[in-house]
């Protein structure tokens, strides 16, 4: 069997159906390509958040991409409602990250005072405010007596992951995209005319190929001589039962979704493609996220959910074209909540035109060789 | 809703919704609340939707009722003690104290 | 953090079998159970029960009172036992988290055993979410527990053998049962023929059903087979049931519906700790793949009771001591020679009481009607109240399975994760997709498996 686009997108996550979403909206014929309901699927984990604050340590053009996606952010969920009928619960009007005593304020004030050096004459919307300032922009709950503060940046913001996720999809489809379930792609070519991409069930012929599978991304680009390192990293989620809406802002790591329950997070361990949960990590979430908000201690916890990072050397994306290819593209970062706005806009512009951003050529994973040679 | 099979002897004293009611020794909380009302036992914290216990063995959490200030408590797998206060949770729980 | 050689979870009969026969064995054994007495689901509250004997012990019969005699045995044998104790992680290490009296405990044991039995399937009809719409066993347990009975009209409706058991034991308590609605379909009395002549072994159960239906008839109760399309209806609480038998249309004006389509062995235990399952056709359920004494593909788990598979109290009593008998061998205080001699006879029991489970299992199968909502509107995860049509929608989204569905459509993500909807959402998608059961998978369980509070967990570091 043999099928033809005039585009494939391998990866149907957070990244991948951004980007289909954004070529079909912009016209073009597309096949998303998405693996089984029991793959690894990042995509199933993610907290939510629209969250420029932090990020980009290392490259500063990735913290001014995150914040530009924020931007577009402001159009996006509202394209998404009226396209799909689906509200993805955006939410602006910045965004919190509570530090819990003094050593963890310190460090946050280093980084601050690094990422402002870093900027140079950019900007880095960044503060610390004090426990009783917090306080006051968290009038309906009470802030436990170990934090010492909070990180502030108007710029960040909030949704709901898994309604985002089935709006692109619904998005991609309505408008004409080809979402074939159920078919991992085990090889990449280019055999003079097209792309082809060989799965199980039969070859997928295109003019364009954007590699957007996450965890797939080591093995697959590289065929079509694109690198894109990454490596897996496993968080942690905790979810609670419904609660009356009691956190106003969108806050990290604990943070209340729309449905009412509370999201706790932040792990972060090397464990390889393990999903798993653990009584450890749970149990250190559940007593730091007592610690922040001590009217949490009789709250219920319902469900606990991990997910593994797609995580690069530093942390920021990675978006290239193959040099020998022309045509073959990967796009990959972690974030890709935050970076769906502009994935939806931007990086489907520039795989359509070729058109970039100023500064877009940093994000080619060519900065580590640099490195390395440096 | 329900009601007992013969008189009993032994009953405890609790309060559900504020009223006070004699409850036989021996109950779980969702058996007197069945018993006693009000209706409709609760109401979800997604839709609002009115609900009673439908399994009784701590399965289907429909059951769920605040008891002396905590919610969401699985009626049908506490037992009813002197001087509880029971009180019906309609919609999301509030935050606790 | 405190040890053992055994953990049982679960009191019932196999939990209390599996507990006395390894203690008698020489093994330190420690039993959890969620309850507050012995007994499980079958033998609930026979203590009590017993103690108190009037009505209830009269109703509830023989098979009810032979509860007693394992409760006392088992509290006889002296064998550490933790009431109200709510099981959330099982580690495939041997560690096992519960709570308590509000306080999160951790303990370790080189074989645990889980006997947590099964649970009622759900039959999600259009109404079914109403106030007063119950399962029977809901409605036995309230007898067994309390003593006390539905008020007001009642009717029954499903098949199995708990239908007509209860709608006796509630009719003979005094209860208005105005009628008993089957949904078997008369296709399965030619599925089940074949294994009749293996049923034979267990006659005396075959005659009672019989006479069960006369007692029902003589009680002015209405039974009505065949029947489908079932529907509840009411503002606020359920009023009507409304069904169809030979092309006709009938509504009976009623106060309680009580509805039953067998058990299904309940998998959260299995599932949670990642053991491998198999899909068992003619129940449609999931049940962990176990060799013959019960251990499950994760080396220090073993399954014993209705949660391997449904077979019954008398069947679950005896796998009981199978698998504390093999545990004992196992861990090296009984010969493999001596396993087997004690085992025969449990062997036989076993047997015995499983013959008449073939014919059973074909003869109540479920309905496809039942196990796929038709109605749109239906609702199927209770705890998320999501309908029918929103997972059929999803499957056209590319929602391919359970673990995708729950992203999508948030099913099994309420409290009772999964429990009463898994089923029923991996048959609604199977449907969609035209694909088996089996093929679609079930949804990743994820401790913990009972909800624990976020200052019990907190407290745990202390």
């Amino acid at each position: 069997m043999t099928e033809t686009a005039e585009i494939v997108v391998v990866g149907g996550g957070m990244f991948g159906a951004a980007v289909a979403y954004g070529l079909v909206c912009l016209g073009h014929d597309v096949i998303m390509l998405d693996e089984g309901d029991q793959s690894l699927r990042t995509a199933r984990a993610n907290f939510g958040l629209v969250w420029t604050q932090a990020k980009g340590k290392g490259l500063h053009r990735y913290h001014d991409w995150s914040v530009e996606s924020g931007v577009l952010w402001r159009d996006f969920a509202p394209q998404l409602l009226e396209d799909t009928g689906i509200d993805v619960k955006h939410r602006t009007g910045g965004g919190l990250d509570i530090l819990i005593g003094d050593e963890e304020r310190a460090k946050k004030q280093q980084y601050i005072d690094e990422m402002k050096a870093q900027a140079g004459d950019g900007t880095f919307d960044v503060e610390i405010l004090d426990p009783q300032q917090v306080q006051d922009m968290l009038p309906n709950i009470r802030l436990g007596q170990e934090v010492s503060g909070a990180s502030y940046s108007p710029h960040d913001g909030d949704c709901n992951p898994l309604r985002l996720l089935r709006a692109m999809h619904t998005g991609f489809q309505h408008r004409g995209g080809r979402y074939i379930i159920e078919t991992r792609a085990d090889r990449l070519s280019h055999d003079s005319q097209s792309f082809v991409t060989e799965t199980a069930r039969g070859n997928f012929r295109s003019k364009k190929i954007v590699i957007a599978c996450g965890h797939g991304i080591n093995e697959l680009a590289p065929m079509l001589d694109i690198s894109a390192p990454n490596r897996p990293q496993r968080g942690q989620v905790l979810i609670t039962e419904r609660v009356e809406a009691s956190l106003d802002m969108c806050v990290t790591p604990f943070r209340q979704t729309n449905e009412g329950g509370y999201q706790l997070g932040n792990s972060e361990e090397e464990v390889g493609f393990d999903d798993w949960t653990t009584l450890e990590i749970t149990q250190q979430i559940a007593s730091r996220a007592v610690k922040a908000f001590p009217q949490l201690a009789g709250v219920r916890l319902v469900r606990t959910w991990a997910g593994t990072r797609v995580l690069t050397p530093d942390k920021c994306a990675i978006y290239d074209e193959s040099k020998t290819y022309p045509g073959a593209y990967v796009a990959t970062s972690h974030s890709g909540v935050t970076l769906a706005a502009i994935n939806a806009k931007h990086i489907a512009k520039w795989i359509s035109t070729g058109e970039t951003e100023p500064g877009f050529e940093q994000f080619s994973a060519s900065r580590f060789d640099v490195s390395k040679a440096a | 809703m329900f009601r007992r099979l013969h008189k009993s002897e032994n009953t405890v004293s609790v309060s559900i919704d504020g009223k006070p009611v004699s409850v036989p020794v021996g109950l779980s909380v969702a058996a007197a609340v069945l018993m006693e009302g009000p209706e409709p036992y609760r109401k979800t914290a997604v839709k609002e939707t009115a609900r009673a216990p439908y399994c009784m063995m701590g399965i289907c959490f429909d059951c769920l009722i605040e008891i002396d200030g905590e919610p969401n408590q699985q009626g049908c797998m506490i037992t009813v003690s002197d001087g509880m206060d029971i009180r019906r949770g309609l919609g999301k729980r509030r935050i606790g104290d | 953090m405190p040890s053992f050689d055994l953990l049982v979870i679960g009191a019932g009969p196999a939990g209390m079998a599996a507990a006395t026969e390894a203690a008698t064995a020489g093994l330190e054994v420690l039993v959890l159970d969620e309850n507050a007495a012995p007994g499980g689901q079958i033998y609930r509250n026979v203590e009590a029960v017993a103690s108190d004997g009037g009505a209830v012990w009269d109703l509830l019969g023989d098979s009810y009172k032979h509860g007693m005699g394992l409760a006392a045995s088992f509290r006889d044998s002296g064998i550490d036992y933790r009431t109200d104790a709510m099981v959330w992680q099982v580690d495939a290490s041997g560690t096992v988290a519960f709570t308590a009296n509000g306080v999160v405990e951790t303990v370790t044991a080189k074989r645990i055993i889980a006997a947590t039995g099964a649970m009622e399937r759900a039959v999600p009809i259009p109404g079914w979410t109403l106030p007063g719409v119950m399962g029977a066993g809901a409605a036995q347990t309230l007898l067994k527990s309390a003593a006390i009975l539905p008020e007001g009209r009642i009717v029954l409706a499903g098949s199995g053998p708990l239908l007509l058991l209860v709608a006796h034991q509630l009719a003979e308590a005094g209860a208005n049962v105005a009628a008993v609605l089957e949904t078997t379909a008369t296709s399965n009395y030619f599925a089940a023929a074949p294994y009749l002549p293996r049923a034979i072994k267990s006659l005396s159960e075959l005659r009672r059903g019989l006479e069960m239906r006369r007692a029902l008839r003589r009680h002015g109760i209405k039974i009505v087979s065949g029947i489908e399309g079932l529907k509840a209806e009411g503002d606020q609480k359920v009023s009507t049931v409304t069904y169809e038998v030979g092309g006709q249309c009938e509504t009976l004006e009623i106060d309680i519906l009580l509805l039953h389509e067998g058990v299904v062995p309940n998998v959260q235990i299995t599932r949670h700790i990642r053991c491998d399952h198999e899909w068992y056709e003619p129940q449609r359920y999931w049940r962990p793949v176990l060799d013959a004494w019960g251990a499950t593909s994760v080396d220090c788990l073993a399954v014993a009771g209705d949660g391997a598979g449904i077979y019954g109290a008398k069947s679950a009593e005896a796998a009981g001591h199978l698998t504390g008998l093999d545990c004992a061998f196992r861990l090296g205080v009984l010969s493999e020679n001596e396993r087997n001699a004690k085992a025969k006879k449990w062997r036989i029991e076993k047997r015995k009481s499983d013959s008449l489970r073939p014919m059973l299992d074909r003869l109540f199968s479920p309905p496809g009607w039942v196990l796929v909502p038709a109605d749109d509107e239906t609702v199927v995860c209770r705890c998320e109240e999501v309908t029918a049509g929103e997972i059929r929608q999803c499957v056209t989204l590319g929602a391919m399975g359970p673990n995708q569905m729950k992203a999508f459509a948030r099913c099994g993500m309420g409290p009772c994760q999964g429990r009463i909807c898994g089923l029923s959402v991996v048959e609604t998608i199977a449907a969609a997709r035209g694909q088996s059961p089996e093929e679609t998978g079930y949804y990743r369980i994820r401790p913990p498996i009972k909800p624990v509070t976020l200052g019990e967990l907190a407290a745990l570091e202390n």
